[in-house]
Parts: C-alpha cells; sequence; structure tokens
C-alpha cells in the first residue's frame, strides 16, 4: 500500500518532456531541434513546457527542412554538443535519409571510431487512428537493419523516460521511436497504457535489454510498443482459457537482448512475434531467425509470425483494423500454435 | 485587365463551392468526435486539413487550365481538387473511406488520385512539385502545349525538394507553374521563424525564372498573374513561380488548439473575406444578386449531392486492404 501511494502517474508525453528537461539542466550542451518543438511543444508533445523554461536558444523550432536540420544535428554533435532532434512522423524518413542512413549511423564507423555522434533523434510512429499510407507506418526494421544507429523503441512511460535519458547520454547516434497512441495526448482514444508511474528523479533503463512485461509457461509472445499491449490483453483473454502466455517487450531494437528472448522460449517451447510494422523482412522475421538459429529444437510448434500483411496502411477504417494486429488476432494465434504441439 | 464574365462567375461560384465544401467538412469531422475530441472517431477520422479562406490560390490559377493539364497538391488540397474539377461526390467517399472513393478508401484525404482530371495530392511537404515537374516533362517530351501547377504552402518552400525541382525546370525549360501559398503558418511556425526572406517570389531569381507576388488573397490579381505564367509555359518558355497572400482561417488541422496565434487574428482575416470581396465587384460590375444567388445555390446543391453520395456508399470489404498493392501486369 505504502508504495502505491508514492506512485507518481505521467503520460508517455510527460515523461519524455521531463527527461529531455532533466538532461538539459544537467548538461548545457544539450539542446532540442526540430518542426513544432518550441511554443507549441511538438505534434506529439514530446517537447511539452520546454520552450518556456529552456528559451528559443536551446529549444529551436526549424523549418521544414529535415536533410538541413537533421544533418545540422550530425554537425553540431561531431563538435561535442547533444542534440535531440525531432523527425515529426517517421514516415517523412524519405526527405532526409541519406542523413540518417549514410552520415549519422557511419561516420563513427568510417572515420575508425575518431569522431562521435551523441545523438538522439526521435520520432513518433504508430497508426490505427486513420492516417492513412504516409502517417501511419512504424518502420522499426528499416531502422533496425542499419548498422550504427542504436534504435529504441518504449511502451511503457517510465521506460520512455528512462531510455530517453540513456539515449542522450549514449555517446553514439541513438533513435527513439515514440508511438503516438502511448504519449497520452488528450486528442487520440485514451488507452491506459499511456499513463504509467514514473519516478521524479532522474534514472536510466539501459539501452539494450527487453522486459518480461507479463510471466508464462505455454508460449512467448515478442512484441514492440502498441502490439506489447495488444499482446498483454490477448494474454488475458488467453489466461481464462487456461493458457498461460509469456509476454516480451523488447523496448529494444538495436542492440537486440536475444539471450532474453531465447531464455523464454526454452522455457514455453512456443513463440509467436508481433509485429505492428510490415510482415517480411522485419522483426518478427529477425526474432524467428534468432530462435530458429539457437532454440530450434526446443520448440514444440512451428515459429509464428502476426504484422502487417505487406500492404501500405490503409486510411478506411475497416481496411486499416483488417491489416493491424490486435488483441483478438494474437489469441486467435496463439491458439492456433497451441493447438499445433 | 479585362476577365471575361465567364471566368468571373467561375471563380465565384467555385469560391463558394469550396467554402461550403469545407464548412459542411468542418461539420461532418466533428460527428462521434466529442465531447472528447478523438482524432480516430466519426465517419471522417484522421487528420484533416482544411482550406476556407485560401479559395484565391485555387481558383485564379485553375480557371486558365485544360482538363489535359496537371495539378499536384499538398495535404491541404481540397480546394485545389474543386477548381481542377475532380468528382466531387468520389472525392468526398474517399474522405469518409468508401469504396466509391477516388481510391476505394485506401487514400483518405491527404491521398486523393484522380487521372481523369489530372489531379493527385499527398501528405509529404513538397512532394508533389517534382511529380508537377514530370509531368510537364512528359508534355514537352511530346510536343504537347499542356502544362502542370504545383501547390505547395509557404513552409514546403525551405524543403530541398522545392529546391532542387525548381533548378531541373527552369534548366529544362519545363511547362510548370508553382504556386505557393503563404498562408503566415507552418503548423505553428510563423514564416518570419522559417523562411529566410520574406518573400518567396524573390527566390525566383536564384532559378532566373520569374516570380510574382500576389498581395491580400486577392483573387483578381492571382488571376492577372497565374494567366501570364500559364500563357508562358504553354508557349515553352519555362516555369514560374507564384506566391499568394493568403488566409488560413481554420487550425492547421480540425482540432488544432492554435496556441500560436491571437484569437483576434482570424476575425481580422475574415473581415477581407475574398468571397465577400469579389462578390461586391460582381455587384459593381452590374451582376445581379439574383443571378449570383441562382450560382450560389448551385455550388451548395453539388456539395449536399456529394455528402450524400458519401454517407450512402458502401465502406470497402476489409479483405480488400490486400488488394492493389501491385498493378495486373502481363510482363
Ligand atoms: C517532409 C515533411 N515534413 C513535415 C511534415 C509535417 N507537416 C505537415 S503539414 C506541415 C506544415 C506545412 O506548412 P505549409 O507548407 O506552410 O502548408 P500549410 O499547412 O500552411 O497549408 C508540416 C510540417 C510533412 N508532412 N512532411
Ligand atoms: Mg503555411
Amino acid at each position: 500500500m505504502a508504495t502505491e501511494l508514492k506512485q507518481r502517474l505521467l503520460t508517455g508525453n510527460k515523461a519524455m518532456a521531463e527527461a529531455i528537461a532533466q538532461e538539459m539542466t544537467r548538461d548545457p550542451s544539450v539542446f532540442v531541434m526540430g518542426e513544432d518543438v518550441g511554443r507549441y511543444g511538438g505534434i506529439f508533445g514530446a517537447t511539452e513546457g520546454l520552450y518556456e523554461k529552456f528559451g528559443s536558444e536551446r529549444v529551436i523550432d526549424t523549418p521544414i527542412s529535415e536533410t538541413a536540420f537533421i544533418g545540422a544535428a550530425i554537425g553540431a554533435a561531431a563538435e561535442g554538443m547533444r542534440p535531440i532532434v525531432e523527425l515529426m512522423f517517421v514516415d517523412f524518413f524519405g526527405v532526409c535519409m541519406d542523413q540518417i542512413y549514410n552520415h549519422m549511423a557511419k561516420i563513427h564507423y568510417m572515420s575508425g571510431g575518431s569522431v562521435k555522434l551523441p545523438l538522439v533523434l526521435m520520432t513518433a510512429v504508430g497508426g490505427g487512428y486513420n492516417d492513412a499510407a504516409q502517417h501511419s507506418q512504424t518502420l522499426y526494421a528499416t531502422f533496425a537493419h542499419l548498422p550504427g544507429l542504436k534504435v529504441v523503441a518504449p511502451s511503457t512511460p517510465y521506460d520512455l523516460k528512462g531510455m530517453m535519458i540513456s539515449a542522450i547520454r549514449d555517446d553514439n547516434p541513438v533513435l527513439f521511436m515514440f508511438h503516438k497512441s502511448l504519449q497520452g495526448l488528450g486528442w487520440m482514444a485514451p488507452i491506459d497504457a499511456a499513463v504509467g508511474h514514473v519516478p521524479e528523479e532522474p534514472y536510466t533503463v539501459p539501452i539494450g535489454k527487453a522486459r518480461i512485461a507479463r510471466e508464462g509457461r505455454d508460449v512467448t509472445i515478442v512484441a514492440v510498443q502498441m502490439m506489447v499491449h495488444h499482446a498483454l490483453a490477448a494474454a488475458e483473454q488467453l489466461a481464462a482459457e487456461g493458457i498461460e502466455a509469456e509476454v516480451i517487450d523488447l523496448r529494444s531494437l538495436v542492440p537486440l537482448d536475444r539471450q532474453t528472448i531465447v531464455d523464454s522460449v526454452r522455457k514455453t517451447h512456443r513463440l509467436l512475434v508481433v509485429d505492428e510494422d510490415y510482415l517480411s523482412y522485419g522483426i518478427t522475421a529477425e526474432v524467428a531467425a534468432t530462435v530458429a538459429e539457437q532454440a530450434l529444437y526446443e520448440l514444440a510448434a512451428p515459429i509464428r509470425r502476426l504484422a502487417v500483411p505487406d500492404v501500405p496502411i490503409p486510411y478506411s477504417r475497416p481496411l486499416e483494423q483488417f491489416v493491424l494486429p490486435n488483441p483478438d488476432k494474437i489469441a486467435a494465434a496463439v491458439r492456433q500454435l497451441m493447438a499445433e504441439g | 485587365m479585362s476577365i471575361p464574365f465567364e471566368h468571373l462567375q467561375w471563380m465565384y461560384e467555385t469560391m463558394v463551392k469550396i467554402r461550403t465544401y469545407e464548412e459542411r467538412l468542418v461539420e461532418a469531422y466533428a460527428e462521434g468526435k466529442y465531447p472528447v475530441f478523438n482524432i480516430g472517431a466519426g465517419p471522417v477520422p484522421g487528420e484533416m486539413h482544411l482550406a476556407a479562406g485560401q479559395e484565391p490560390a485555387a481558383v485564379g490559377i485553375c480557371v486558365h487550365l485544360k482538363p489535359e493539364d496537371t495539378v499536384t497538391a499538398p495535404h491541404r488540397p481540397h480546394h485545389h481538387a474543386i477548381a481542377k474539377g475532380v468528382d466531387l461526390r468520389r472525392m468526398t467517399a474517399e474522405i469518409y473511406g468508401k469504396a466509391t472513393g477516388l481510391g476505394k478508401g485506401k487514400g483518405g484525404h491527404m491521398h486523393l488520385f484522380d487521372p481523369a482530371t489530372k489531379f493527385s495530392c499527398g501528405g509529404i511537404i513538397a512532394a508533389g512539385m517534382p511529380h508537377a515537374a514530370g509531368a510537364a516533362l512528359a508534355s514537352k517530351m511530346r510536343g504537347k502545349d499542356w502544362v502542370a501547377v504545383a501547390f505547395i504552402g509557404e513552409g514546403a518552400a525551405n524543403q530541398g525538394a522545392f529546391h532542387e525541382t525548381l533548378n531541373l525546370a527552369a534548366l529544362w525549360k519545363l511547362p510548370l507553374v508553382v504556386v505557393i501559398e503563404d498562408n503566415r503558418y507552418g503548423i505553428s511556425v510563423p514564416k518570419a521563424l522559417s523562411t529566410a526572406v520574406e518573400r518567396n517570389d524573390a527566390r525566383a531569381a536564384a532559378y532566373g525564372i520569374p516570380g510574382y507576388y500576389v498581395a491580400d488573397n486577392d483573387v483578381l490579381e492571382m488571376y492577372r498573374v497565374s494567366r501570364e505564367a500559364v500563357e508562358r509555359a504553354r508557349r515553352g518558355e519555362g516555369p514560374s513561380l507564384i506566391e499568394i497572400e493568403t488566409y488560413r482561417y481554420l487550425g492547421h488541422f480540425q482540432g488544432d488548439p492554435e496556441v500560436y496565434r491571437a484569437k483576434e487574428e482570424v476575425p481580422g482575416l475574415r473581415e477581407k473575406d475574398p468571397i465577400r470581396r469579389l462578390r461586391e465587384h460582381l455587384l459593381a460590375q452590374g451582376v445581379a444578386e439574383q443571378d449570383m444567388a441562382a450560382w450560389e445555390a448551385r455550388a451548395k446543391a453539388a456539395v449536399d449531392e456529394a455528402f450524400a453520395f458519401a454517407r450512402d456508399s458502401e465502406y470497402p470489404a476489409p479483405e480488400a486492404a490486400l488488394e492493389d498493392v501491385f498493378a495486373a501486369s502481363e510482363v
């Protein structure tokens, strides 16, 4: 009871903004750039209150020139600054991908380790609210595929804060993907998972360590962000039927905590991987390959994958709902998996 | 400059149609989203960027276009689509996510594609500009006098695609006209905080092409400079750049808290309403009130019909999500 009373509840966006504010206070080389990050506080609230606190010198509204300001973050980071830049929606990566793919991720390597780029590129991901094909992607795998960029995708307010602080303090470029639906914004469908306990003092959550969101003995469900919460809801349904699912929240895509996945599968002998990204060549394939390589003979049934079936995200509600995984689809996939062995 | 009566009439009626359409969408979009606003709820979910107040930019140039001319538009596309003559029923059905929509419900309001009127739009800033240049290139390669018009916002003039496209179009003398709608803001960021020059027509000089500026949302001035730019493109003399100072009456998107502008701003802008100004001009020209009332009624009827069609249409079957990724191909 005593600990519960101490719970300090924050939305995802406030957890992120608090992390950034604390690091900006601690370290004068930290600053923020992006479209509408100033007075507006970020379209998804990730910079709420920062402009009022730190002013326009350190919380900088940019022109709609992603190549220029993301490229400038690279240049500033090479000088020892610690920029946080926001790409408003991950879908807009196309206009600035050269800076990310060929420079941000490779300069440290190509320089033989002599140049460090301590920067955070934060970006909003996810669909489910009918924003169609250019504003609803997650693109986890597109970025995780690339060597040289750490990629995180937290799913709770606690991790959003702790991983943001880790990302800012990391001497590598970190792509920080936050899910729109988990920001707790007033204008999106309210969901419980977007609010959670967040300690006030600064703390870090390590990059590269998965979290067991729910323990279970019968089947392992590996997921990220919204899919973690859908998997947890599915696990509730399944528990009522006597199936105990273990849910792994990857949190970090690069580095990927393969050990936690493999350990879980050794225990449950069944694996379902769920992803809000496209099916082919994605996280589901990477996790499945890891288990096939390291624990194939532990499997009692073939690995199952559930993801967007290789189509762009459609606008119309029945179409979008058809392509996105949800708790019912996850539960159905698990039942099928259980029936197979 | 004398403007043919049919052009004045068309511009007036089309502006009324656009305004009526956008106002109708304000209501339709709000349906099912309150008391607690939820962007994903209601019959018209997702983001919604409306153009009430920005009608002069669209009608002032589209009045000079032929069906064979191409138009590309950004995320705020309804005024351009209506001015280009996109089927209002199928456009509205698309916005409602219905199977009868232009994209069978796959695109939505930011992604309207109508090959019949050579109109398209998209949600990535400045992305339509190179597409318009490509249409202009195709016209030139085929020896046609068709032109392409790319509409963008003033915020988009700071995107790489803007500068690359202008250089390429100028270099190749493409029949392209770029229209920049300066509605003062890119979402919350005022032009002065995003743009190194006060007026974007100045940037035309960097590419050796004509640049025009239309002040105060003036539809007649927009008509005049657009005629020059379109005729020049048709003659094969290359691209032009037009910036028009225009007014966004509504939020960047519906649901925008608009914390970045003073409460008095929009009422002040509305006092200079371009539809009312054109109406006064027509009255001064001796056009009868009742004639204008008839045009207004026709515009409203078209909008009513489009919304009724959209509402009455069926949703696509869920499995249709899997179709149309690739075109059927013999190869
Ligand atoms: C490449 C890219 N960056 C950012 C955005 C997000 N965004 C959508 S609209 C907008 C502002 C556009 O301003 P402007 O070009 O002036 O058009 P307006 O909305 O005023 O009509 C921004 C930044 C985007 N869609 N694409
Ligand atoms: Mg603008």
